[in-house]
């Protein structure tokens, strides 16, 4: 073990358990990685705002206490089939409520934004014993697809400095890359959690949509957004999952469908599997590289049982046309309680309300959010509504009728997450209707409200930049896609791999 | 103010009226905050309510059943799915930045109210809709020089907006269909009503066009009335506004009216050029309201009985006339009293005409009311003194000195021995004892020979002063009929 000793979050609990080590080490050790590799103009930019170190060492004594003294009360009646977790260091992504601590969403407008209460996953996580390191930066308001959105300033990809980490969820992949921690939060309204995951060389999971509260997540689109874990591996996404998945009555959204342990089946062999590859994800757009790739993974599921049949989504090319219209809408009206009055920037010397509002807003919000909430505004104006709103949820229900018809057919469906690789920070800032289609095969999975997944299948030959496979299934599947991404793993370690320079994963 | 005087002879009225009430329920529409009138500002909100970041709303499952209890009281379409909606614009007392509202699919479709004009008749007035919706906070603009104040504690109230149809033809159907609603609403308990605090406030649409046309004139809309007396006043004004204008070779502009009840007129707020695009659409953190009708069946069972119904029953079984029993049933607690007594086995009319009568101008002279003071005065007492009044132990003077009192101690009079105690006191007892009552005639007999002679000659109109006459004498207590007896005997 040295200083960049990096652990998986089941490491960490075994290790934990067995008294190997202590929460305060463990807290320290992320401490010092952070400090040491976040920081300053070489440094990732994972981490929007710190917690005080000496508080979250004070939290990791006390956990470390109370697991001692529950360690010799042999009359504690400890659930064994749930692992404890607490004491290990989590990353918060930063649109997620924090009572204390900033939550600025990646936006100027909430620079100064100490929310009075926790978001509920937030909650969750303190429930569970986390130790919450910090908030991670991201595009301003999950706005993004490269994290260069951030009115912090970009995180940076571990596996190459110039190149993004992927987005909106920049910070959280950033900082498991670099295994400053080893499970994060992140948010997916269209992929903001497997893209990142994707360019990072990490795993991430979007669950269902209502399978995660949303509530005390600021919103971006609420019919499309969905929290869930980022992590090295499956079994951690699982283990996390676990803590932040369930029922909210704060969140109307939420389901009442009953949950699962999502560790349970992890090792349920995957014989017999059918997967379905969707002729749209293979097609003209795809770099042959990450084809080749994809095919080299696909063997690996084949060796293990499954069996694959091609399958159509014919409108999954009108995907990023009707989210590119739905999103927005949603957005501008979810965007405009940041009006200067109770909360968040306020333009100094306001004239008259109109000026308080105008220049507030023109202040405190970067281009691509004004971008989003002009075209917003626009397509639920009277006279363009029906031609652009009801027009995209038309097509919105057009896209889960065809994965519903898929389904029928196959257990889980596989494909590239992104047509590309990361690319280079200011590479297509300027450029968003390229920014937007690396969103083309992660949208859809939105707009369906399924689960989706997206694992690493290794590196690019050249740039040796990270490539991600994406695993969808039916609504609730979560435990079948955790599934087959552990069985993957068992047998692959490219979700081992740690980008040069960033220390390596602790071995017994 | 009869309908049929007030016609004019060229321009029928139109109107049409949409009102707020605001549901009484002990939480928000969308929060737990409380929802107590009169705390200080900005005291009962939380996250939701001051629309913070990542806050989301959960509806109040208390006003889907005011609403759809509303529904059932006027037998209107209750939609098994309505729809939240986002109402879009910017205000600082709007914390959002939209309203959550009910706008294509409402929860209450078309139903009926029925309401009483001055001659008697009565007329069906149609109900488009009644959806739900969210109140905003409050502006507060004379508190702080130079400033806006923002009191947030409305912010999330819920409310019931109940639209008519264009169905009203004069101000006096307006204001007859406002009483209605409002003492169906206050009868149902779906709200309290309290038109000073704003929990019942309407938005009028009027508009005018020349007898024996069929489209509608222009219209304007007169916003946030909160009183009867207000509403009446205004559309009297807006109505001779728009003749004036129509009649000057003028055209009426589509637009917002405010009234201003110390000038009794109505201003220019805002015109439709100004209406702003609301962008509606249906609000994504909340799921279609889902009625499961067997739930609305088994609300239906709960219904208390209607102000319509208990009207038609206090005619059928009392044999009062309209103008009574729009006093008995003017509250729930006057109408159970009223009922009361009629159990203790008085005559209904007799009830009646001292309910309306002295004890209406007591309680209005003492400045109480029924629905604020359930029991001004005991029952007990009250039947009491009817029975005395029955049995001829008072007079009905007498009883109203006795009555007077009541009111005016109620903490010294509590039980019927406090109250035969105080009739001995005030030497009130109706006496019948023949001795006594032809002592008192022998003497106004001989007092007035002149009028007994034209009794005698059969001028009977006289014998009411002459028992009156013989009243004084008793200082009211002799049985006024008895006394007509013992005359008619002596004479």
């Amino acid at each position: 073990m040295n200083n960049l000793t990096c652990f998986t979050l089941a490491q960490s609990a075994k290790l934990l358990a067995e008294g190997k080590i202590s929460s305060q080490e463990l807290v320290q050790i992320s401490l010092n990685k952070i400090q040491q590799l976040d920081s300053g103009h070489q440094g990732l930019n994972s981490f929007i705002t710190l917690c005080d170190p000496a508080d979250l060492l004070a939290q990791a004594k006390l956990t470390d206490q109370e697991r001692f003294k529950n360690k010799n009360n042999l009359n504690k009646n400890l659930d064994k089939n749930i692992l404890d977790l607490s004491g290990i260091p989590i990353a918060q992504k930063d649109l997620f409520c924090t009572q204390n601590i900033k939550t600025s969403c990646g936006s100027k407008i909430l620079n100064n934004f100490i929310s009075p209460y926790d978001a509920t996953i937030i909650k969750k996580s303190k429930q569970a014993g986390l130790i919450m390191m910090g908030k991670t930066n991201m595009d301003e308001f999950a706005m993004g697809s490269s994290g260069e959105n951030s009115f912090y300033g970009p995180s940076k990809n571990p596996w190459n400095l110039a190149y993004s980490p992927g987005g909106s969820s920049s910070g959280s992949a950033s900082a498991i890359a670099a295994g400053l921690v080893s499970i994060a939060t992140g948010s997916d309204t269209g992929g903001s959690i497997r893209q990142p995951a994707s360019f990072s060389g990490i795993t991430g999971i979007k669950p269902t949509y209502g399978r995660v509260s949303r509530y005390g997540m600021v919103a971006f689109a609420s019919s499309l957004d969905q929290a869930g874990p980022m992590a090295r591996t499956a079994e951690d996404c699982a283990l996390l999952l676990n803590i932040l998945a369930g029922h909210d009555v704060l969140d109307s959204t939420s389901s009442t469908q009953p949950l699962e342990n999502y560790t349970a089946n992890l090792n349920k062999p995957i014989k017999n599997l059918k997967i379905g590859l969707p002729k749209q994800f293979f097609g003209a757009g795809i770099d042959p590289e990450i084809k080749n790739k994809i095919q080299d993974s696909l063997k690996i599921f084949e060796s293990l049982g499954a069996e694959f049949i091609e399958v159509d989504l014919p409108h999954n090319d009108l995907a990023i046309s009707a989210y590119y219209l739905i999103a927005p809408a949603e957005a501008s009206s979810n965007l405009s309680r940041f009006d200067g009055v109770r909360f968040g920037y306020r333009c100094e010397n306001p004239k008259d309300l109109k000026d308080l509002y105008e220049r507030s807003r023109a202040e405190g919000f970067g281009e691509e959010v004004k971008r989003r909430i002009l075209i917003g505004t626009y397509v639920l104006s009277q006279g363009y509504f029906d031609a652009y709103y009801l027009k995209a949820q038309k097509i919105r229900r057009l896209i889960s009728e065809d994965f519903q018809k898929v389904f029928a057919q196959v257990d889980l469906i596989m494909g590239p997450t992104c047509p590309s690789t990361a690319f280079k920070i200011g590479e297509k800032i300027h450029d968003p209707l390229a920014l937007y289609q690396s969103d083309a095969n992660t949208v859809a999975v939105n707009l369906a409200g399924l689960p989706g997944m997206s694992i690493p299948i290794g590196l690019s030959e050249e740039l040796k930049l990270p490539i991600g496979l994406q695993i969808i299934g039916p609504h609730f599947s979560e435990s079948l896609l955790l599934n087959a991404a552990h069985q993957f793993q068992l047998n692959t370690n490219f979700h081992l791999q740690i980008a040069p320079g960033f220390g390596e994963l602790f071995h017994e | 103010m009869s309908d049929l005087n007030n016609k004019n002879p060229d321009w029928e009225v139109v109107i049409g009226i949409e009102v707020h009430v605001q549901l009484n329920t002990r939480s928000k529409i969308f929060s737990n905050s409380a929802t107590r009138f009169g705390a200080e500002p900005n005291t009962q909100i939380g996250p939701v309510d001051l629309g913070l970041p990542g806050s989301l709303p959960s509806l109040n499952q208390e006003v889907l059943k005011k609403a759809v209890l509303f529904g059932l009281s006027i037998n209107a379409k209750i939609n098994p799915i309505s729809i939240f909606e986002r109402k879009n614009y910017f205000y600082p007392d709007l914390p959002k930045g939209y309203q959550i509202s009910q706008f294509k699919t409402p929860i209450i479709g078309p139903g009926k109210l029925e309401i009483n004009l001055n001659n008697n008749q009565t007329k069906i007035i149609n109900i488009t809709r009644a959806h739900l919706e969210e109140d905003a906070g409050k502006s507060i603009h004379d508190l702080i020089p130079y400033k806006t104040a923002i009191d947030l504690n409305r912010a999330g109230m819920p409310l019931l907006e109940i639209v008519s149809e264009p169905d009203l033809r004069s101000p006096a159907e307006a204001v007859s269909y406002l009483k209605t609603l409002h003492e169906l609403v206050t009868a149902i308990d779906i709200t309290d009503g309290n038109l000073q605090e704003g929990s019942f406030r309407a938005d009028l649409n009027i508009s005018i066009r020349p007898w024996g046309q069929e489209k509608f004139g222009t219209r304007t809309e007169i916003k946030n009335i909160n009183s009867f007396r207000f509403a009446e006043q205004a559309l009297n004004y807006e109505i001779e506004r728009q003749i004036h204008i129509l009649e000057s070779g003028g055209k009426i502009t589509q637009e917002t009216r405010l009234f201003d009840s110390d000038k009794i007129e109505t201003r220019s707020m805002r015109s439709k050029e100004d209406a702003q695009d609301y962008r509606y659409f249906p609000d994504p953190d909340l799921p279609p309201v889902v009625l499961d009708m067997s739930w609305v069946q088994d609300l239906a069972q709960t219904l208390p009985e209607l102000p319509s119904q208990k009207r038609a029953r206090f005619k059928n079984n009392y044999c009062l006339n309209p103008d009574e029993i729009t006093q008995l049933t003017k509250s729930k607690e006057i109408s159970e009293y009223f009922e009361n007594l009629v159990k203790l086995n008085h005559e209904p009319k007799i009830i009646s005409n001292w309910l309306n009568g002295e004890f209406l101008a007591l309680l209005n002279k003492n400045n109480l009311n029924f629905s604020h003071n359930p029991e001004p005065i005991k029952i007990n007492l009250f039947s009491e003194l009817l029975h005395k009044i029955k049995n001829k132990t008072l007079s009905n003077s007498a009883a109203k000195q006795i009555l007077a009192e009541l009111f005016s101690n109620p903490a010294l009079i509590k039980t019927p021995e406090d109250l035969n105690n105080l009739i001995k006191k005030l030497g009130l007892e109706q006496v019948s004892d023949q001795n006594f009552l032809e002592k008192i005639i022998l003497q106004i007999i001989q007092d007035n020979p002149a009028q007994i002679q034209e009794l005698k000659s059969g001028k009977e109109k006289i014998m009411g002063y002459l028992i009156g006459q013989a009243m004084k004498l008793s200082q009211g207590k002799a049985n006024p009929a008895e006394l007509k007896e013992v005359l008619l005997r002596l004479i």
